[in-house]
């Protein structure tokens, strides 16, 4: 997958850092996606840097897309670092993490397998925060046109004239 | 006197609401010499103006005032301050509709006799006669460009069509074609044929489907008879001591309010701002609100049996290319109580582009279950039910005067209990739209609950008998004489089919019912 820059603002994509992994706090103020897949980075100016990795995983929990990457579910919840966002989101992350440690692990992010995290959330699906957090991403995840050939969705056509003459009958399996 | 009238001319028919019913009402009535102020919450969007992309366009289009819902319908959990998906613009909902024009069965015009007294249904006959309405729907056709009518050829079968096809013949269906469509198939009435560039809901750019927008509306400017005064919010309808309506009061375009004198009034705002605005017009003289006398102001509301059936292929369907209803299969409109439930039910084509299936697929749910369906979106075909559902005088429109809307005025409530008609009508059709695209080899399908609600219908509804309802035949209050209903919620009862012909019908033949009363001066 190639970057999709005009999809995010310059704020949003700041850095090229080559790291390891999925998504990664790298310190003052930066969380970078890994080197090969998704050369991007999020700066962060009022949420930790380590709760913004820990809210795009959590986005990917819930909306688990394996062919999109890490940059869309982080622009997907860019939006909460903000200064009226970020006091809530830092409380709802916390309680994820104490929920993670409930179950023997240092916190969300060091809880290996999807099925852990999940039966968390699970746990969790009723509260105002993960609604807030699955709710918003009903929109800022789906409503990013940079994902929808991913999905194979064309969005508008009209300026290409309609599928008239474009294939709007053209299925050959029936 | 010509177009723009004063407010203290009371001489105008004001007609509120543009759409299907205010809309098509307004050019007749304009065509017949008659003068017309028509006042319109929203503002004016032309094809040129239209968004093809889907939340763009629905915070362009869409009536987001506040609202409120209760009752047992999923709706109310899922959307709970969106009942509906309806249009705040010149043209209303015309610009929103998918296009399907059908027209009632017989048997349904008279659904109290057919289906008989069904335990907590509010039945009751229209006071119409189907062989009254057969001009009126021929001249309703005529004036869509409705496609299988008049000579009208079909429109083409897409992916998502033929998918519908192989399946429902498969399943021995024979009523099964491309639809009847206000969509031109071919050049028609100064509009353009379809490009099959999907987008129906979101108003159309070519001007290939029918809109009152750029048809009757201008049409209608065009006679120097009707004045449109776009983003006109009514508040309340104003009556003299002898209880005739007298003018209309409402905050116009620059947040002023305005009193326009009438010596006729028409709402047609849709099912919920209808009787809205007549409950919020309550006075000392009608302390219920205008045009209650028999308590049915509000209730009966309908919105039709709906829901989805969403299926996965293992090879590309692409649904999204072409019109959004590209088909239909009719055979289980028909009234056979032996399938459980009276009444029938249509089933039509659907898509939905890929944000909004994010959002209707399965309002809630999230993880895995969830995200392998979007996955295979490109491999998706979809369907709607259209099926009758029962008025129950306890589904209805009430005022909540805990919440205002940014005029002030209390908002309307919609409460909506499905009946056990509604319930076994609609497992019926997820049986059988699941079974259709089983029969094309489906890998996984989805019953897909209903959306908010398209076809909102009888909240002011049509009566013989005072006592029963709201309406009269012609749409005239049973209680003031000069107070017109013109738009779905005059429905008596909500048929198996897509509403809009009806509602351009029935306000055809109210245009013609109101301007030989005005030249008889008996208005």
């Amino acid at each position: 997958m190639s970057i999709r820059k005009q999809a995010m603002t310059r704020r949003q994509l700041l850095s090229k850092s080559a790291m390891f992994g999925a998504s990664f706090a790298i310190g003052s103020g930066f969380v970078a996606g890994q080197a090969t897949a998704a050369n991007w980075a999020v700066e962060v100016e009022h949420l930790k840097p380590e709760t913004m990795a820990t809210l795009i995983q959590l986005a990917r929990d819930i909306y688990p897309h394996d062919q999109v990457s890490d940059e869309y579910y982080a622009v997907a919840v860019k939006g909460y670092d903000s200064a009226d966002a970020a006091e809530g989101i830092e409380v709802g992350i916390a309680e994820l993490n104490e929920a993670a440690k409930g179950i023997g692990f240092a916190n969300y992010i060091d809880v290996g397998w999807e099925r852990d995290r999940v039966d968390l959330l699970r746990g969790m699906e009723d509260s105002a925060f993960f609604q807030q957090i699955r709710g918003g991403l009903v929109t800022g995840l789906y409503n990013q046109k940079a994902i929808w050939p991913i999905f194979g969705y064309e969005g508008e056509s009209f300026s290409k004239g309609g599928y008239i003459d474009r294939g709007f009958d053209d299925i050959n399996w029936l | 006197m010509s177009a723009p009238f004063d407010m203290n001319d009371d001489n105008v028919v004001v007609i509120i609401g543009t759409g299907a019913g205010g809309g098509v009402l307004a050019n007749e009535l304009a065509q017949k010499g008659v003068s017309v102020v028509a006042l319109e919450a929203g503002g004016r969007y032309l094809p040129e103006d239209y968004i093809n992309d889907e939340w763009d366009s629905f915070g362009q289009l869409a009536w987001t005032d506040p609202r409120t819902t209760s009752g047992d319908w999923r709706v109310a959990k899922d959307f709970s301050g969106l009942p509906a998906w309806i249009v705040k613009a010149v043209g209303g909902t015309t610009t929103h509709w998918a296009g399907a024009s059908l027209r009632f069965q017989d048997h349904e015009w008279k659904p109290r006799t057919t289906y008989g007294d069904i335990e907590g249904a509010n039945l009751l006959d229209w006071p119409i006669d189907p062989r009254e309405m057969d001009d009126y729907y021929t001249k309703a056709e005529n004036k869509l460009g409705v496609t299988r009518t008049g000579g009208r050829a079909g429109l083409p079968g897409s992916n998502n069509y033929k998918v519908f096809e192989k399946g429902a013949k498969a399943l021995g269906y024979e009523e099964v074609h491309t639809g009847r469509m206000a969509i031109n198939s071919a050049d028609f009435d100064d509009r353009l044929a379809c490009q099959q560039t999907g987008f129906c809901f979101q108003g159309c750019k070519w001007g290939a489907k029918w809109s009152s927008a750029y048809t009757d509306i201008p049409r209608g400017e065009a006679t120097g008879n009707l004045e449109v005064r776009d983003r006109c919010h009514v508040m309340r309808i104003e009556h003299n001591e002898q209880g005739k309506v007298t003018s209309v009061v409402y905050v116009d375009a620059d947040g002023n309010q305005q009193e326009q004198r009438a010596r006729v009034v028409c709402v047609a705002g849709n099912s919920i701002e209808s009787p809205r605005l007549l409950l919020n017009s309550a006075s000392s003289m009608f302390p219920d609100g205008l045009a209650n006398s028999s308590g049915q102001v509000g209730r009966n509301y309908m919105r039709h049996v709906t829901g989805s059936v969403y299926a996965v292929f293992d090879q590309p369907v692409r649904m999204w290319r072409g019109t959004t209803m590209a088909g239909i299969i009719q055979d289980e409109a028909k009234n056979d109580p032996s399938r459980g439930f009276v009444g029938g039910y249509e089933l039509e084509t659907l898509s939905l582009g890929l944000p909004f299936m994010a959002a209707f697929l399965d309002p809630g749910a999230w993880g895995r279950e969830f995200t392998t369906a979007l996955d295979h979106y490109e491999n998706m075909a979809g369907m709607w039910i259209v099926g009758e559902d029962m008025p129950q005088e306890t589904n209805r429109i009430t005022l909540n005067h805990d919440v205002t809307d940014q005029h002030g005025l209390a908002v309307a409530d919609v409460h909506f209990d499905d009946h056990p008609n509604d319930v076994a009508m609609r497992n019926h059709a997820y049986k059988q739209g699941i079974a259709v695209y089983e029969a094309v080899g489906a890998t996984r399908v989805f019953p897909t609950p209903p959306y908010p609600s398209t076809h909102n219908l009888g909240t002011n509804r049509m009566s013989e008998d005072p006592r029963d309802g709201v309406v009269n035949r012609h749409g005239q209050t049973h209680d003031i004489s000069n107070l017109f209903v013109s738009d779905g919620s005059q429905f008596t009862s909500g048929a198996s089919e897509n509403p809009t012909l009806t509602i351009v019908a029935l306000a055809i033949r109210q245009a013609d019912f109101i301007a030989a009363e005005l030249s008889k001066n008996t208005l």
